[in-house]
């Protein structure tokens, strides 16, 4: 019953009209974002970042999530009708999102994606108001050395999870840290990397790098492809389901949704990872697996449920840990700060208007996408229309404009402007920006926990081992990491990629 | 002889060698510490020293193991578009953001696939006019708009 009452407390919260303006600012913003592809989430809420600095904590956490959520709304809509994915998470969507389309069912494909995510972003709210109180409790018995242990684990679960080489991504979290490390020291005071710089003290802020590597990359990346679009099924009819098609999309929603609630968990995890494991999944057990790739509406209900419902869940490691699991969740956490909150298990008991106010918001800004977003369809589609060089001297100059919002200071410019050139790099030699982003905020964080692990254990590494919940934590990691090294799995991780 | 046999792994792991022997090479003007006690360098040079290890490991397996051939570099999207980049970090405090959208907008469309300079300078006149709206008189940012405003 007590979860009824802060359910209730939380749907006060976000039931007033200031955040509920706001909400529904976030997630169509968010929607599109989603519909246009080249831009993705992060940059988007990096751009928006500087709108939200009068606004009160919540109100702004509450958009910045609509963003994010709704963006995975706005990449089903393009990749069903134009095969385009808006965001990576609707790549697998494209699949028989667009055979549907083709075939003239562009109606009910849009139908099942849109209530597909309704129904998981539904179950993933109540997942998330369910077990993050009682996961924060537990997190605030942490020592040093189990945090220290946890953010080993995520790091380590976020480079099995993700595509590409091993090798590279564990390179890409370390060099992360390193750049997160410039700035000054917390504990001597001392300035560290700063070449002198007196810009460079107070670090390079999250949002600056995040502006290079994802949004002035992905421009210039998006003007070395000649991509022409083809938009399907101009007028979009018949938005709904006929009984048979509604029997067989129901249980794969299910199945997706329960997939991607429980990858959404997982450091690392979040809507791109569930999508392709609930398409997996779905593929394999299907009795017509045939149809797959061809038009099956499992095949869009799926994925689509499982990529809502792991972007929901992927804020509970922020909320009740601190610790985020993929970029966008670490851009939560330089939101947090600039609002003076400090992310962690204390949000949840010390500030539940806060937490529950932006989890019953998030289940508000379901239901606005579901019942604003099929009519807006025709409007989206038009969208996808504006070509992309007036699009991409837009996206700069956003980013332009948020960055120096963010300080006043055009160095921050300069350095965005070279992370952009570090993000083309990376892409060229195949090295994953996200982990690289996942360092750069865990760093600071796992250089004072280490260094507070070891002052009380005064330099005996061992505390890690015979700390119960450290150990479990580092026992968790090996086993990973051995289990992925194994030549068998590898072979299946990189099958499930290539697909 | 020696072959490089992936050229992306061989670069991308030289590169993370010298990223992570800079970052340790630079700690060692800070105080160490001890485990116990943790100065500046300790943990910089821990993490530089397992970037570099790891990264001369990548390397090696470039010379070893055969991988695809780098992608091709474009340079020109890239050098116009991080140039209009620069250039309005250096016009806008000097120039104003007036000026600096137009510097954006230009340099940048240069590095697109087609330019047509009458469209490019409609769409910066939209940008400034709505920038100037939204940013300057709707949510009050302190951006200098025109010269010499400072």
């Amino acid at each position: 019953m007590e979860l009824l009452g802060n359910i209730g407390l939380g749907l006060g919260v976000a039931l007033t009209l200031v955040n509920l303006v706001y909400c529904f600012i976030g997630v169509l913003v968010g929607t599109l974002v989603g519909v246009l592809p080249g831009l993705g989430p992060l940059a988007t809420m990096a751009m928006l970042l500087p709108l939200t600095f009068n606004l009160t904590p919540v109100t702004a956490l509450i958009m910045l999530a609509g963003i994010y959520y709704g963006a995975q709304y706005g990449g089903s809509t393009t990749a069903i009708l134009v095969n385009l994915p808006g965001e990576s998470s609707s790549v697998v969507t494209c699949l028989d999102g667009y055979q549907m389309a083709r075939q003239g069912r562009a109606g009910p494909a849009l139908a099942v994606a849109a209530l597909a995510s309704f129904f998981a972003g539904t179950f993933a709210t109540l997942v998330i108001a369910a077990f993050a109180p009682p996961l924060a409790e537990v997190a605030l018995n942490f020592g040093p050395a189990a945090y220290f242990s946890l953010m080993v684990l995520g790091l380590v679960s976020a480079v099995v999870l993700a595509a590409g080489s091993l090798l590279k991504a564990f390179c890409m979290i370390l060099l992360g840290i390193l750049l997160g490390l410039i700035g000054t020291d917390v504990n001597s005071g001392m300035a560290r990397f700063t070449f002198n710089i007196s810009a460079l003290t107070d670090g390079i802020g999250f949002v600056i790098v995040a502006m290079g590597v994802f949004g002035f990359t992905e421009v210039i990346l998006n003007l070395e492809v000649k991509g022409k679009r083809e938009i399907f099924a101009k007028k979009v009819k018949n938005l709904w389901l006929t009984k048979s098609e509604f029997k067989a999309a129901a249980p794969a929603v299910l199945r997706g949704t329960l997939l991607g609630s429980m990858l959404g968990i997982l450091p690392g995890g979040g809507a791109l990872l569930s999508s392709f494991a609930a398409y997996t999944l779905e593929k394999r057990i299907s009795k017509n697996q045939a149809q797959f790739g061809k038009g099956a509406i499992e095949g869009v209900a799926a994925p689509e449920a499982a990529n809502n419902a792991g972007a929901q869940t992927s804020f509970i490691p922020l909320l009740t840990l601190g610790i985020p699991s993929n970029p966008v969740m670490a851009l939560m956490i330089g939101a947090m700060m600039i609002h003076n909150i400090q992310p962690g298990p204390q949000i949840v008991i010390n500030q539940p208007q806060l937490f529950w106010g932006m989890i019953a918001s998030m289940w508000i800004g379901n239901l606005m996408l579901v019942i604003f977003n099929l009519p807006l369809i025709g409007m989206w589609v038009r969208l996808l229309s504006v070509p992309y060089r007036l699009l991409f001297p837009s996206i700069l100059l956003f980013c332009g404009i948020g960055i120096y919002s963010l300080s006043y200071n055009t160095f921050d410019i300069h350095i965005a402007a070279l992370f952009g050139l570090l993000g083309y790099i990376f892409v060229k030699l195949e090295c994953e920006p996200a982990p690289l982003m996942l360092g750069f905020i865990l760093g600071p964080m796992l250089e004072e926990y280490l260094r507070r692990a070891l002052l009380l254990s005064r330099g005996d590494p061992l505390t890690f081992f015979t700390n119960p919940i450290s150990a479990g934590m580092l026992i968790a990691s090996a086993i990973l990491l051995v289990i992925v090294i194994l030549p068998a799995v590898r072979k299946k991780r990189e099958d499930v990629f290539a697909e | 002889m020696i072959k490089i046999l992936s050229f992306k792994d061989f670069f991308a792991g030289l590169m993370f060698v010298a990223f992570g022997g800079t970052a340790v090479w630079l700690a060692q003007v800070y105080p160490f510490g001890s485990a116990g006690r943790m100065g500046p360098a300790y943990f910089p040079t821990l993490v530089g020293g397992l970037l570099t290890i790891l990264g001369a490991i990548v390397s090696l397996r470039g010379l070893a193991v055969p991988g695809q051939k780098p992608g091709s570099f474009h340079c020109k999207p890239l050098i116009l578009v991080l140039a209009g980049v620069v250039l309005f970090g250096f016009a806008l405090e000097r120039l104003g953001l007036m000026i600096a959208i137009f510097t954006l907008v230009v340099f940048s469309s240069l590095g697109g696939t087609e330019f047509r300079i009458r469209g490019v300078l409609i769409l910066a006149a939209v940008l400034a006019l709505g920038s100037f709206l939204v940013f300057i008189y709707g949510l009050g940012l302190q951006i200098p708009t025109w010269p010499f405003s400072f």
